[in-house]
């Protein structure tokens, strides 16, 4: 028996306990923090590694036949989630240990109990058990937020609170629904019972599917529910900031897994929905954050905005309902995580430089490092806008590619390209505000701890080993897609499983 | 492998000059050099094969799913481009050695030439059309970087800027037209593009693509309407605009007109796109270029009009003209190469670039003032420079159009005009800064005197070069131009004869038009001059900028609208949209009330549902006294926990309660410290809005509920819990069991979320100070008295009488309603009461436990339990329960599903404890009023 499975969860959750336990113990806590999120790197690239042979891995917690226990799925989509957040928790970690986890020494705690609930909700073929792991990463995520002081933290952070329990409410109900029309919670007999669903009462539940893909959208940020990321973001401290780059992801992964699962191809009259919505929603979440990184007065409201960009980006890979479409996204999305995370740090360094200007985009003091910001920064502008070499660009060429050049493609291939190029007009224009029009520099202004630069660096080089590594991780996502297209191997290895 | 070095290796050498940039500037200047220079030689080694019309090849492949394959390829066209790159490069590196201040870092200069060479290298020997577009892409960004050089100056930022952003927005077409381009053709290999013309051509796409590709090549080449930001690029250092305004940045998009030529040449469309883009950008920089006060920006805009040449004799689409375009764009940057040195040399001697203030600096200044006439000759096209040969060669191609019948006249006519033009510009060039009389005293740098050798060097080779190349074409560059047109045209080359005298012909005497109306215009140009600067002149920089931040305001205006941080209005959104998408889906149901029936009404559901109903309103219309509404909001729950007694779910109620109980508590605790009454603040029209959006998410979420109840479902599962309940889990209470055993893993997260939740109040409420409310709303004062003696006597009473019921619900859960969860929340309740009964620290005295660690030790019993079924090879959290008979108690029921519970309970009670003696702390923090008032500070810390 694989219980390598509940490692993502289960490492976390003791990791979290014992920092706790271990209160006041700053140094201590540091580097148990540290340690572990190393570890999960390793149990990761080991779950990836058993995951890329295509077998569909179960473990069933309480030892009940499925799909009447919960059921644990690590499939190729579920491995890669986990090891991109292990990667973006190693660096975040690795950031905040470098005296950016104040006030208290609770943040790390927090962190991997956030990591519980996100690695939780990637590993679960449960519809309620996702629900919890919802749960668990939110309320780790709201304590995260709202740690530290600050009226605008205070603000923001309360309303990401209140417009996340309505989504957990949505989320309630249409659980709830569904269970109330099939009698069943696994996702992949959900997916079955879709399939034998009679069609009058497909209505019903297709409006339990569009109340859950109004929860994940809430999550993802696409709109018209993002409006609580940009303030949610820019107020967080860098390294919870650069941490949530994973939690729109758990969004969007929810929206592949639910709508390929149950609503998928094999769902007879409400096979694909969802993408019927999710496409004009895609386009409108580019628009809409393209606008607001023109728009934004702050570099962190601006990689923010950049965020829900490369949300909309994804959506649009995953509503063109294609295998192509949907491995472009699944590249994409290793790519966003890894350089918004990237992002957010790097502002932090920044604005540490800038004196009581902080991140607002205008003339301002020199950088006491300005060489070497400006250097990372212009990567990871030129990375961000989806220009070449990086993956940015390899990943909107995909998403173009796969697109073609019918018709209804027309619009996407001018909103993405037109969304390069205003990414880019916004990022030279911070860019060159920031770091070229500069007045004299600000005396005591720190330099930059080497610690955090190379927390940075590190999550840059990802992006570089994402860029140049693209044959094979395209191989592997391409895959993933095919796998997600044939839910009908899953719910084959769901109902061979056989618990002890 | 080789091929590859030949761009790597100034990538890897950019890095050098700024490790060496410390060791002086001749090291730093020498270690610059040395990566270029070694591509230089690797080159050389392929040119006797390249003449041979070999072509050599490297294939890597990058991105396969996409056709990005790292492949490249060195065939004749490369060659030629590549040699330019390199000898300019080398060349410019040693000028800049000298022309860059102290002030300035030489080092960072010399890496970003090296990276923007690198890029330019990648250009033009890319073998697949997406590499390409990826290097092109970094010219520009490369480029940005070198025009912001001097990063200090407004100028420069805002050149840069726009350079950016047209060059950008043309490599992002470029790269559309490409990608569309691979997909009619199947690759994105250079050479399965350019044997698929027919294909290409005869595809409905055709038009979109070329149109597209086009728009890439011109933003690049600075071609009409997209030339503007070729001026403003001037800000950049001079050896910067030296290299990237003469041999490359600009010589991309002709190169990419010549690359492609085989695919996409012939047709009708490209002849008209290209010849009249060509010919509009040749007369319009050269009328312009004459107009420049600014040595520079008199170089840019002949720069623009050469360039339009060289697109115009690609429009042509005939084999000569392509020759002749190769061979101006070698010639063309060879002289502007020099030239931009010797205007940088005259800026660095005088310290200004206005023709208007220097004058007769031939005197100061005689080897660059030589030189400089002959680059500026070369550019008029005098005859015995390279200049010439390649213009003769398009006056001649001009006359062979036919296209627009009679009106083909119009090419030689205006080619004719630009070049009366370019003669004009070039000679004011010569005599403006030359002679035309003594230099002004008020130079900013007085007396000017010669350059350093070194600096000049570099320019006195490529003037040289004009003249050895105009002199003897045949010896030094008929093969490689040969090399190059076979590569673009394939195996029929026509023949053609580079010669400085054909005879007495048409194009001999445009030349000589050419020549004399030049000096005449020159020598008229007082009046020229009064005229243009009369015409309204706009600062195409000011207008971008403008059209920047208008779009920027745009954005921010749209932006502000949607999302202006009101969560009022976001929850509004967020129901809307909820309810629109909602409703769109569940239109189609036709029939709301299924097939069982409905439960006739009975008076107690009525009774209790008009009870919820009205709670629930009273709750509404009196939320503006928060305690009130509080309270009629427990009423709610409450009579939801009777609803699931009635409806035969005690666990239900017995949770619901305690859960009712507690809520309220804490949050009366946390109201405390806000204002009681919530002032009037919304308008008519927004609470009306409020009302329809509540009234029609309730009635949706009722019909919704509604027609599920009323329809069958799959029980296949509740059967199974029902089934299984006492053999599979060992105990009656099929809800417990399902808690602790069949879900047991919901029920391990949702206490760890508990115990977040109880940390997380703690993080939030940490060292918060908080001033503590003294009297009510009508200004009554709170009482001093906050412990009444007979309310604490009896509290402490119940206290064990509470413990005890809590460890009996606790026993009996796992058959009987109960379970650790209830269990945990009596415990915390009548801890509770101790708390507000006795004060904090007299429980904190009594039971000094740390509840956050509490709250996380459940969790970690919890887990050790399930951890526990490993042991013995089962998965995580598996029970197993067996029975003991103990003498006198009889007959007890052992689960390991109790040691969970247990955790279960541990984790309520810490994590209930904790969120509710922070908010009690919150009331210790000293009210810095309250000093004043020494009775209240004593009453409190009591």
């Amino acid at each position: 028996m694989n219980h390598g499975i509940l490692a993502p969860i289960v490492l976390p959750l003791i990791t979290a306990i014992l920092l706790i336990l271990l209160s006041g113990r700053r140094s201590l806590i540091r580097s148990i923090s540290l340690l572990s999120a190393t570890a999960s790197l390793g149990i990761c690239v080991w779950l990836l590694m058993q995951a890329s042979d295509g077998q569909i891995r179960l473990y069933a917690p309480g030892n009940w036949q499925p799909p009447f226990g919960i059921l644990l799925v690590l499939d190729r989509l579920s491995a890669l989630m986990l090891l991109v957040t292990a990667v973006l928790a190693f660096f975040s970690i690795a950031y905040a240990v470098r005296g950016h986890d104040a006030p208290g020494d609770k943040l790390h705690a927090m962190v991997h109990f956030l990591l519980v609930g996100v690695n939780g909700a990637f590993l679960t073929g449960d519809l309620f058990n996702l629900f919890v792991f919802f749960e668990i990463l939110l309320i780790s995520s709201y304590g995260l937020l709202l740690h530290g002081r600050g009226v605008e933290r205070a603000r923001s952070g309360l309303h990401y609170v209140i417009v996340n329990l309505i989504g957990s409410a949505l989320f309630l109900m249409g659980v709830s629904a569904l269970y109330g029309i099939t009698g069943s919670l696994n996702m992949a007999d959900l997916g079955d019972k879709m399939a034998k669903l009679d069609p009058a009462d497909a209505p019903l539940a297709a409006t339990a599917g569009i109340l859950l893909l109004v929860v994940f959208g809430l999550k993802a940020a696409m709109a018209p529910f993002y409006f609580w990321l940009p303030r949610a973001y820019a107020a967080a401290s860098a390294p919870v900031a650069a941490m949530f780059a994973i939690m729109t992801k758990v969004g969007i992964y929810a929206i592949i897994r639910v709508y390929t699962q149950i609503f998928g191809e094999n769902a007879e009259t409400l096979a694909n929905f969802a993408w019927w919505w999710l496409w004009p929603i895609a386009l409108v979440t580019l628009v809409m954050g393209l606008l607001g990184a023109l728009s934004a007065r702050e570099l962190r409201v601006q990689i923010a905005y950049l965020v829900i960009v490369s949300v909309g980006t994804l959506l649009a890979g995953i509503a063109l309902n294609r295998e192509a479409g949907l491995a472009a996204s699944l590249y994409y999305l290793i790519h966003s995580t890894m350089i918004c995370g990237a992002m957010f740090l790097l502002a932090d360094l920044i604005l540490r430089q800038r004196g009581e200007l902080l991140d607002h985009i205008g003339e301002g003091p020199r950088l006491r490092q300005s060489a070497l910001l400006g250097v990372l920064f212009f990567i990871a502008a030129v990375a961000v806008a989806g220009l070449p070499p990086f993956s940015g660009f390899i990943g909107k060429l995909l998403l173009l590619n796969a697109a073609g050049v019918q018709a209804d493609a027309v619009v996407l291939w001018i909103i993405v390209l037109a969304g390069s190029l205003t990414t880019l007009i916004a990022l030279s224009r911070s860019g060159s505000m920031i770091f070229w029009q500069t007045t004299d520099q600000v005396e005591s202004a720190p330099a930059a701890d080497k610690g955090a630069l190379l927390a940075v660096i590190g999550l840059l080089g990802c992006v570089m080993v994402v860029t140049f590594a693209a044959g094979p991780i395209l191989d592997y996502t391409f895959k993933a897609a095919q796998q997600l297209r044939e839910p009908g191997v899953y719910l084959q290895a769901m109902q061979q499983f056989r618990v002890r | 492998m080789e091929i590859l070095l030949i761009i790597a290796l100034p990538l890897l050498g950019a890095g050098l000059p700024l490790l060496t940039e410390r060791f002086g500037r001749n090291i730093c200047a020498i270690s610059a050099a040395l990566g270029p220079a070694l591509s230089l030689i690797l080159i050389l080694q392929y040119i006797p094969a390249l003449l041979q019309h070999q072509m050599f090849f490297l294939h890597q492949p990058w991105v396969p799913q996409l056709g990005l394959d790292f492949s490249l390829r060195l065939d004749g066209l490369g060659m030629i481009f590549a040699l330019m790159i390199l000898v300019i490069g080398l060349l410019v590196i040693l000028y800049a050695r000298y022309y860059i201040s102290n002030k300035d870092s030489l080092g960072r200069l010399y890496a970003l030439l090296q990276l923007f060479m690198m890029a330019m290298l990648g250009i033009v020997l890319a073998d697949n059309l997406l590499l390409l577009v990826v290097f092109w892409e970094l010219t520009s960004l490369m480029s940005f970087l070198l025009i912001g050089y001097w990063s200090h100056s407004t100028e420069a930022r805002k050149g840069a800027r726009m350079a950016l952003a047209i060059t950008g927005a043309g490599g992002l077409s470029l790269l559309a037209g490409a990608l569309i381009l691979g997909q009619i053709v199947g690759s994105y290999n250079l050479d399965m593009i350019l044997n698929s013309s027919a294909l290409i051509q005869s595809h409905g796409l055709y038009p979109v693509v070329l149109i597209l590709i086009l728009i890439g090549a011109f933003t690049k080449s600075a071609q009409f309407p997209f030339y503007f930001w070729l001026p403003h690029a001037m800000a950049a250092p001079t050896p910067a605009s030296a290299y990237l305004h003469s041999a490359t940045m600009v010589k991309a998009g002709v190169f990419l007109l010549a690359r492609l030529y085989p695919a996409l040449s012939g047709s009708d469309l490209w002849f008209y796109l290209v010849t009249f883009t060509g010919l509009t950008t040749l007369v319009f920089g050269a009328y312009n270029a004459l107009f420049k006060h600014d040595l520079k920006g008199l170089l840019a805009y002949s720069t623009i009009s050469h360039l339009g040449l060289i697109t115009m004799l690609f429009g042509f689409s005939s084999d000569l003209a392509t020759i002749a375009a190769l061979f101006h764009i070698i010639n063309h940057a060879t002289f502007k190469a020099s030239l931009f040195m010797a205007a940088g040399i005259i800026d660095h001697e005088t310290g200004t670039r206005d023709m208007r203030r220097i004058f007769g600096l031939a005197r100061f200044m005689p080897v660059t003032a030589t030189v400089a006439m002959v680059s500026a000759s070369a550019m008029a096209g005098v005859p015995l420079l390279n200049g010439f040969l390649s213009k003769e060669m398009f006056f001649s191609e001009t006359l062979k159009l036919d296209q627009l019948g009679n009106f083909s006249y119009i090419f030689p006519l205006l080619a004719t005009f630009a070049g009366i033009f370019a003669v004009a510009y070039s000679y004011r060039f010569i005599h403006d800064v030359f002679f035309n009389g003594e230099p002004n005293k008020d130079l900013p740098i007085y007396p000017p005197h010669e350059a350093p050798l070194y600096m000049i060097l570099p320019m006195a080779v490529l003037g040289l070069l004009c003249l050895a190349l105009g002199t003897m074409p045949n010896l030094l560059v008929s093969p490689l131009l040969h090399a190059a047109a076979y590569a673009v045209l394939g195996t029929d080359i026509p023949r053609y004869h580079l010669a400085i005298w054909h005879g007495f012909n048409l194009p001999l005497l445009m030349s000589f038009v050419a020549l004399g109306g030049g000096l005449l215009l020159y020598y008229q140009r007082k009046g020229l001059f009064a005229f243009y600067e009369r015409g309204y002149r706009v600062d195409q920089k000011v207008v971008f900028e403008k059209r920047i931040q208008r779009l920027v305001r745009l954005a921010q205006r749209c932006t502000d609208a949607v999302e202006n941080g009101s969560l009022q209005r976001s929850v509004a959104v967020i129901i809307t949209a909820t309810l629109v998408m909602a409703a769109i889906e569940f239109w189609p149901l036709g029939n709301i009330l299924g097939e069982i029936p409905l439960t006739p009404i009975d008076g107690i559901s009525v009774i209790m549902a008009s009870i919820m109903i009205v709670a629930a309103v009273v709750t509404v219309s009196s939320h503006h006294n928060r305690y009130a509404a509080l309270l009629a909001l427990s009423a709610v729950g409450l009579v939801v926990s009777l609803a699931f007694v009635r409806f035969s779910a005690p666990d239900l109620a017995l949770t619901q309660i305690s859960v009712e109980v507690v809520t309220i508590i804490l949050l009366m605790l946390a109201l405390f410290f806000l204002p009681q009454l919530t002032p009037y603040e919304s308008s008519w029209r927004r609470a009306i809005r409020d009302m329809v959006l509540a009234g029609g998410a309730g009635i949706a979420v009722g019909l919704f509920t509604l027609a599920i109840l009323t329809r069958p479902y799959d029980t296949g599962l509740a059967d199974f819990f029902i089934a299984n309940s006492v053999s599979g889990g060992g105990g009656t209470n099929v809800v417990n069991v399902i808690l602790v055993d069949f879900r047991g893993f919901d029920t391990f997260g949702e206490i760890t979320v508990l115990a977040i939740a109880g940390l997380g109040v703690f993080l939030v409420l940490q060292g918060l100070e908080l001033s503590v409310p003294r009297t009510d709303r009508h200004g009554r004062q709170w009482t001093r008295d906050p412990y009444p003696i007979i309310i604490t006597v009896l509290s402490r009473m119940f206290f064990p009488l509470a413990l005890m019921v809590s460890v009996f619900i606790f026993l009996r859960g796992h058959n009987q309603p109960g379970g650790g969860f209830i269990a945990g929340l009596i415990t915390a309740i009548a801890l509770i009461l101790q708390y507000i009964c006795s004060g904090t620290d007299w429980v904190r005295q009594r039971l000094p436990v740390d509840y956050g660690r509490m709250s996380v030790v459940g969790i970690l019993v919890a887990v050790f339990t399930g951890m526990g079924s490993w042991l013995f090879g089962y998965p995580f959290l598996t029970t197993t329960f067996t029975h003991l008979h103990l003498p006198l108690v009889g007959d007890i029921e052992l689960a390991s599903a109790m040691v969970f519970d247990i955790g279960v309970y541990v984790t309520v009670v810490g994590a209930t404890l904790l969120m509710l003696s922070q908010l009690g702390n919150l009331a210790q923090t000293i009210d810095p009023q309250a000093e004043t008032d020494p009775d209240f500070t004593s009453e409190e810390s009591r």
